[in-house]
This record gives C-alpha cells, structure tokens and sequence, in this order.
C-alpha cells in the first residue's frame, strides 16, 4: 500500500523533476522549481494589511481563497517598480502555505539537468544570497534558483526587530 | 506516531464510541443514584455497555480497559441473574464510576497518542471482592453461580433478553434455557448445534441461540468449543422429558445445563419497580451519524464562498441600469436557497448542550458527597443547541461555575436548616435562546456573595483601580473572575487558587461571549454566560478608511455618531480623547494606528464608532461607513500568521463584491492599547 503510494509521488514527481518556472526581476533571471507553483495570474487587486514588512504587499481574493502576496523585487531590496500589465503573480504552494509572488514578468518552462546547476559561492555579500539555491546553466545564459521554502520560513531580520521596537 | 494513530478510523471510533458509553454510563448511573434504586432496564444498560466497551476494547488490544469493563461486567451478570438484595447502592455506585474513570482516563491517554498502561488490577480486586461479598450474603445464587462456566455471559445476555421478552409476553408455559458442550476434538461444532436446533424443534418453539450465525460464521466453532452452545426455548414438556430428549438427541454430548426459567420471580420484580418510583430514562439517543468536523467546516465554507459569489452575480456592475424583470424573478429564488441553505448548514453544526450540562451531574455528585453537602442540580433548556465550537469552550467554565457553588456557595446541611432553608441545597443550570446568544445562568440557593469580603480581598491583591465608592455592585462581583482572585483562606481540592474563574472568564472570552454575575447576600448567586450561537459567521458593520475595509462586530459596537472639533481633547503627550455624555474616551485615528493614505483627516469629515469589550470603550475613527452585513470569518493566511501577529485583528472576509476586509478584534484591539504595545 505504502509502496503504491510511494510509487506514484515518484512518478509525478519524476515528470516535474529538473523543471523551472523562469521570471525576471530587472535585468536577472530567476527560476523556482515547477512542483511549487500552482498558478500564475496577472495583477489583482490588493488589499493592505497593516503591521507587516513593506515587502508583502497584502492580500488578495484567489477564487474564495485569500492569499498573501509578497513583492519579490523589495524582498531582495530592490528599488520599487510600478506594477504594469506584464507584472504578475506566481502562486507557490510550499507544506501547504499559499504565497503569491509579484514579479516583473514570466518568461518559460525550462528543464535543467541536475549537472548544470552549481552551488552559489560561499562568499558573497548580496542580501538575496541565502535565498538562491543553486545557479543553473542554460546556454549561454544563468539561472539563480530560488529556494522557496527559505524565501517563506526565514523571518526577515528587519521584522523581527521592528517587532521588537513596537 | 501519534499521527498515524490520529488516522486510524478504527481507532477513531473506538475513541468515539467508548466515550459516548460512558458518558452514557455516568447519566444513567447518576439517574439511579438520585431514585436510589437499581431496576433492571438500568442493570441491563450497565451490563450492556460494559459488554460493548470490553469487546471493542480487547479487539483494539487494551487489555487494561478490557479487563476491567470485564470485571464490571461480571459483577453486573451477577446482580441481573440473580437478584441479590440488599444491595448497597452506593457502593455498587462507586464501583461503577471508579471503573469509567479508570476507563475514561485511559482513552484520554490513547486520545494524546500516549500508551494505555494504567494498571486496573486494584481496582479489579476491590471488584471480584466486592462480588464474593454478595455472594457470600446471597448464598442459595452462589450455588447456582459455582455451577456455570464464568465465560457465559455473552450468552447470558442475549438468554435474559429472550427470557425478559418471554416474561413480557406473559406466557403460561415454562420456558428453558440450556448449555449445550460437545466433547473436545468432535470437531464441526456448528454444524452439530445446527442439528441440536433441528431436533428441538419438534418439541419446542421460540427457539433462540448463541452464537447466532452457527453456519455462516467460522467464528462460532471457537465460541461453542470455549463457551458452550446456548439455547432457549419455550416447550411446555417437563424439565424431565427435556433433558431426557437432549440427551439423548445430540450426539457426542459431553455436558449438558438445562435450566427452568420461572415467570413468577420476573413479575414479582416488575411489581416492584412500579412501586418505587419508576426512573424517567429520557431517550437521547437519536438517528444519527457522525461526521467529521473538517468536513463540515469545508462544507461551511464552501456555502460561504456560494453566497459570495451570488452577490457577486446579483450585484455586478455590468447589470446596472438594466431593467431584467426576469433575472430579478430568478435572482429572488436564487436568494431565497441559498439563505435557506446557509441555515441548514449552519444548522448542521448545532448540537443540543445536554451532553455538557449532563456531564455536571458526576461533578455535583461527587463534590457533594467528599463535601458532605446536599445539593442537587436541576437542569433547564438542556436541549439548546448551540455552535460544536463553543461546546468545546463552554464545558470547562461551566465545571468551574459548578464548583464553586457547591464549594463556596451552597452551606452545610445544618446552616442552611438554622437559615431556614431547604435542606438541601439546589443548584440550577439553565439554557436559553435570546436572539443571537445563548445565555447559560448557572444559579444556586447558597450564601450569595459578600461585598465586603470581595472589596477587602481586592484591596489587599491591588486589583481595585477605581474608586470603591464609583463601583456598582456588577463591578465589585466581576472582581472574582480576575486572576489570582479567591475568597477562600485556605486552598482545597476543589477551589481557592484563584484560577477557576479566571478559567471561566478567559475562556468565555474567547468565543465572544460575556460573563456577568448578580447576587443577594443569604439568598444565592446567579451567574450568566452570554454567549454567541456560533462562531464562524458574524453580524459586522463595515467601516473604511482610505483604501482599506474593516469589519467590526456589531456585537462590539456601542455606537456611532459625527464628532465635532470642540469635543476631542488632546493631552500632553499627543494623544486624543472625546468627551461622550461627561465620561471621557480614547480616541483612535484608524488611518494613524495602521498607517494608511485617506484623505479624510479632518475629525468632522469622519465617522466616529464606540466599540467596546468587556466594559472598556473606546472611539475609532474611519472615513465612513459602508453598511452592516453578515460576514464568513476567515483566518488570516498562513504565511502571515507564521509572520507576525497583526495586533487587532482577527481574521479576514470576502464581501459582496470580492473585495476583502479586514475584521478588528476590539478585544484584542483595546487590550493593546492599554498594555501599550501598540502605540496610537
């Protein structure tokens, strides 16, 4: 029974397993594995709620289901960028918490080979650094891989001391 | 490990059903106890649980709790076949309890996911004890007893069932019943009793036999091998000629039992029970099937959700200006479902109090008797129903209510006889509907509050902020539901550690329910749980600043007005406050306390709202108000839970038109205001 089980997450884990779902913030192009995403939508609207991190930017309406939504670009301390008809929202399901992402734009589905991604440097000052999982190889071009149960557990340190002050 | 034991249905049900026996168990005990008589309906309900609670738990392998429904059990087979008298109730009553504690204590433990490893054996011994004893008094049954396999009562019971019904009928005739065993290794033993049934028929009817399905069940060889093959039947041949044909009829015969049961001694026993007065056994077992609670909370939303949608339909902006005669026909009937749906589901969730209010008899019970005071409880409204979720809140409180009556309140026998009082004292408990709430009054006839006392006692724990003379007499009674607050001196078993009523009152707090108390001195206490009917839907008025929507329960909405410049006061340090009808409050700026962008700044342009919980109040101010309308609380999401915890808040809801707001808790809002972690 348990081995059936076993057995048919292996399969379709298998189908999804070394696949992307590449977005752009700025110039760079990110990618989060396909098994977390459950949806992408275009910009909705946003309700505020109060007290949290400038990054998550509220909550919106999915179909009945409310979701957070969290601003990729001010999460990695980017500058703010209006949102426009190519922003959009990534649905991520990681241990059942719903997240929505608000990138620029989406590009594609891509596979990469488990041997074409390499670890980041240990060494590196950026802030987004303890959030990409691995640099994947397409072409000539780079992929950061997000590591999106990081990017959802990990408490802000900003938050955790503007919580503190209060 | 526990997760997979939560899984488990079969456990689930185990769980389940085991507490529903007991609870059964406690009622009916408590109902014999308050006629001070055992009748046989009840020995039989007693046995019959037993019986149940023992098979279901050695099929789980709780060998613990089997052993002792076991022992229970044969004490009750004891008393049922043989009718012993003078039978100390009390004691019998004791027994019964301490064995569904033992019983109840264990399943909690399986329930935590913990290991079942009570040891029953003392109990089990105080037991068997108990039984030789009335054996010993009851010599001519010990005879008899000696004579039957102890294994028997399986069968035991279906046999008196039988002959109960038999002795119903009133037949003339002498019935039997017989115990059939076969020699060892004869092999084929249902096929044989099969045969035995046959042969019987020719002189008797009625015939009826354990184990039931002999042919169909594999099952049943093992059953006649260990426990013989058990009969009944009505004949009108001697015992004599009986005997003679079954021995003579069944082949490899090893031992055979036959017994005459006399219609006499059953109807003499009737006789006396209508003699004594006849126990009410109220029936409150009802067709019913237990579901999930997730189901029927996805259920809930998912009617939720439909009722947002349909506004979303009916009040789309596209269908402005429209005149569609036909849609609006349609779109009535449409309304008028899923209201009566929403109802229905909401009605799904109801349950009757009874259970709850039934649960206080043991406590009553008990306490009454280790406190030596005469008290009885009387149940009103039992039959209420109120929301699943705030059962589960209200049975704690109202145990400690209880409590303290009969501690604190209700006087010895003696006192309350030099008062001129009823000897024993009563204590009340009582459910009603008022609109929306429910209120539960728990009362007694005891020594009331003193005023005095409660005053002194707060002044020397520093729990008086006021003015004594500013407080009224509700005031100076709600101090006994602060922490560390008791009158006691001393610290007993049941009260006097100041927790009981804090219990009481944090937890009524938590469904949004209010506790009041009102007393005379000498004459009694009444205490009054307000609470809401249920949870998951509330009545709110949506308010809205800048961009942003909130929802405030109207439960917490004292009023709202337009303020005027000259009324708001503005202390040292920044802060602003209103002067209502001489008393002064704080005035909250909900654009300033949440930081949002609203053009409405200006006090006269808004709209100010009273809100209030638990006797503070303060003043919100919004840019205006939307309107009132009955929302679907949903939980904040996850991620932002896990984030941080947004000070006032509760939870969140879908309107009308798919927008969300966002619903204040004023308790949680007023309480932070005052500890000052959150800043104005």
């Amino acid at each position: 029974m348990t081995d059936l089980i076993a057995e048919s997450l292996e399969t379709s884990e298998d189908t999804q397993k070394g696949k992307f779902l590449t977005f752009l913030l700025g110039n760079e192009a990110y990618a989060i594995e396909i098994k977390f995403v459950i949806e992408m939508i275009g910009m909705q609207p946003i309700t505020k709620v109060p007290e949290l991190p400038e990054y998550v930017r509220g909550i919106i309406n999915l179909r009945g289901k409310i979701v957070p939504v969290m601003d990729v670009r001010l999460r990695f301390k980017k500058e703010f960028k209006e949102y426009n008809d190519r922003t959009c929202i990534i649905v991520v399901d990681v241990d059942d918490i719903l997240l929505g992402l608000i990138v620029d734009n989406i590009s594609e589905v891509i596979s990469i080979p488990d041997e074409e991604i390499v670890p980041p440097p240990e060494i590196n000052k950026c802030a987004e650094n303890k959030y990409i999982k691995g640099i994947g190889k397409v072409g000539s071009n780079v992929k950061l891989i997000l590591d999106c149960k990081k990017l959802m557990n990990e408490k802000d340190i900003e938050a955790v001391t503007q919580e503190r002050q209060l | 490990m526990s997760d997979i034991f939560g899984n488990d249905p079969m456990l689930d049900m185990f769980i389940f059903e085991t507490a529903q026996l007991i609870e059964q168990l406690e009622q009916s005990i408590i109902e014999i106890e308050r006629v001070n008589c055992y009748t046989e309906d009840s020995i039989n309900e007693i046995f019959r649980i037993m019986h149940t609670i023992k098979s279901s738990s050695a099929m789980m392998h709780y060998e613990n709790i089997s052993l002792i429904a076991h022992t229970i059990e044969d004490l009750f087979y004891f008393l049922r076949e043989e009718n012993p008298e003078n039978i100390d109730c009390l004691k019998l009553t004791d027994i019964v309890l301490e064995g569904a504690d033992f019983i109840k204590h264990e399943t909690d433990k399986i329930v935590e996911g913990r290991k079942s490893d009570g040891d029953g054996s003392e109990l089990i011994n105080s037991i068997r004890d108990y039984l030789s004893e009335l054996k010993l008094n009851n010599p001519q049954a010990d005879d008899e007893e000696g004579k039957r396999p102890s294994k028997n009562e399986d069968a035991g019971n279906i046999l008196e069932d039988c002959s109960n019904q038999i002795s119903s009928m009133d037949f003339p005739n002498q019935n039997y019943k017989a115990v059939v065993y076969f020699e060892e290794g004869c092999q084929m033993e249902n096929v044989r009793a099969f045969l035995v049934i046959n042969n019987l028929k020719e002189i008797a009817e009625n015939i009826s036999y354990v184990p039931e399905d002999i042919i169909d069940n594999d099952d049943s060889i093992e059953i006649i091998k260990n426990n013989g093959f058990l009969i009944s039947f009505k004949s009108d041949r001697s015992y004599k000629e009986i005997h003679e044909f079954l021995s003579h009829n069944v082949v490899f015969l090893k031992e055979l039992e036959l017994y005459e049961i006399k219609l006499g001694g059953y109807r003499q026993l009737v006789a006396d029970n209508q003699d004594s007065k006849e126990p009410q056994f109220f029936s409150t077992r009802q067709s019913i099937i237990s579901v999930n609670v997730h189901k029927l909370d996805k259920l809930m939303d998912l009617v939720g959700e439909l009722v947002i949608s349909e506004a979303m339909v009916l009040k789309n902006p596209d269908l402005n200006n429209l005149v569609l005669n036909n849609f609006q026909k349609s779109a009535r009937q449409l309304q008028k479902i899923t209201g009566e749906l929403q109802d229905a589901v909401m009605s799904i969730r109801m349950v009757p109090l009874s259970a709850t209010f039934q649960r206080m008899n043991r406590i009553v019970r008990d306490m009454s008797k280790k406190l030596e005071k005469e008290v009885r409880l009387e149940l009103i409204g039992e039959e209420t129903e109120v929301d699943k979720n705030i059962i589960d809140h209200i049975s704690d409180p109202l145990m400690h209510l209880i409590r303290n009556s009969i501690d604190h309140g209700i006087e010895k026998s003696e006192e309350r006889k030099a008062k001129n009082k009823p000897e024993f004292g009563t204590i009340t408990l009582e459910a009603k509907n008022t609109g929306g709430d429910v209120l539960i009054i728990v009362k007694d006839d005891g020594r009331g509050l003193n005023k005095e006392s409660i005053l002194s006692k707060a002044r020397k724990n520093g729990l008086v902020g006021k003015t004594e003379r500013e407080l009224t007499d509700k005031e100076i009674y709600s101090l006994i539901l602060m922490a560390g607050f008791s009158t006691k001196e001393e610290v007993t078993e049941y009260s006097g550690r100041g927790v009981g009523m804090d219990v009481v009152n944090k937890n009524i707090d938590a469904i949004g329910g209010t506790v009041s108390i009102d007393s005379i001195e000498g004459e009694g206490t009444e205490i009054t749980l307000k609470i809401p009917l249920t949870l998951a839907i509330i009545d709110s008025m949506t308010i809205k600043t800048g961009e942003s929507l909130f929802s405030v329960p109207i439960t917490s909405i004292r009023e709202s007005f337009k303020a005027r410049n000259e009324d708001i006061i503005i202390d040292s340090e920044g802060n602003e406050m209103i002067m209502i009808r001489g008393q002064c409050y704080a005035a909250v700026r909900l654009y300033e306390l949440y930081k949002i962008n609203t053009e409405v700044k200006n006090i006269t342009d808004g709209i100010m709202l009273m809100v209030e919980n638990n006797g503070d109040a303060l003043c919100i101010f919004a840019d205006e108000i939307i309107g009132e309308q009955e929302v679907v609380i949903k939980a904040l999401p996850g991620y932002i839970r896990n984030l941080k915890k947004v000070r006032g808040l509760s939870g969140c809801t879908l309107l009308g038109d798919g927008s969300i707001s966002l619903i204040l808790d004023v308790g949680d809002l007023t309480a932070s205001l005052k500890e000052g972690r959150m800043k104005i």
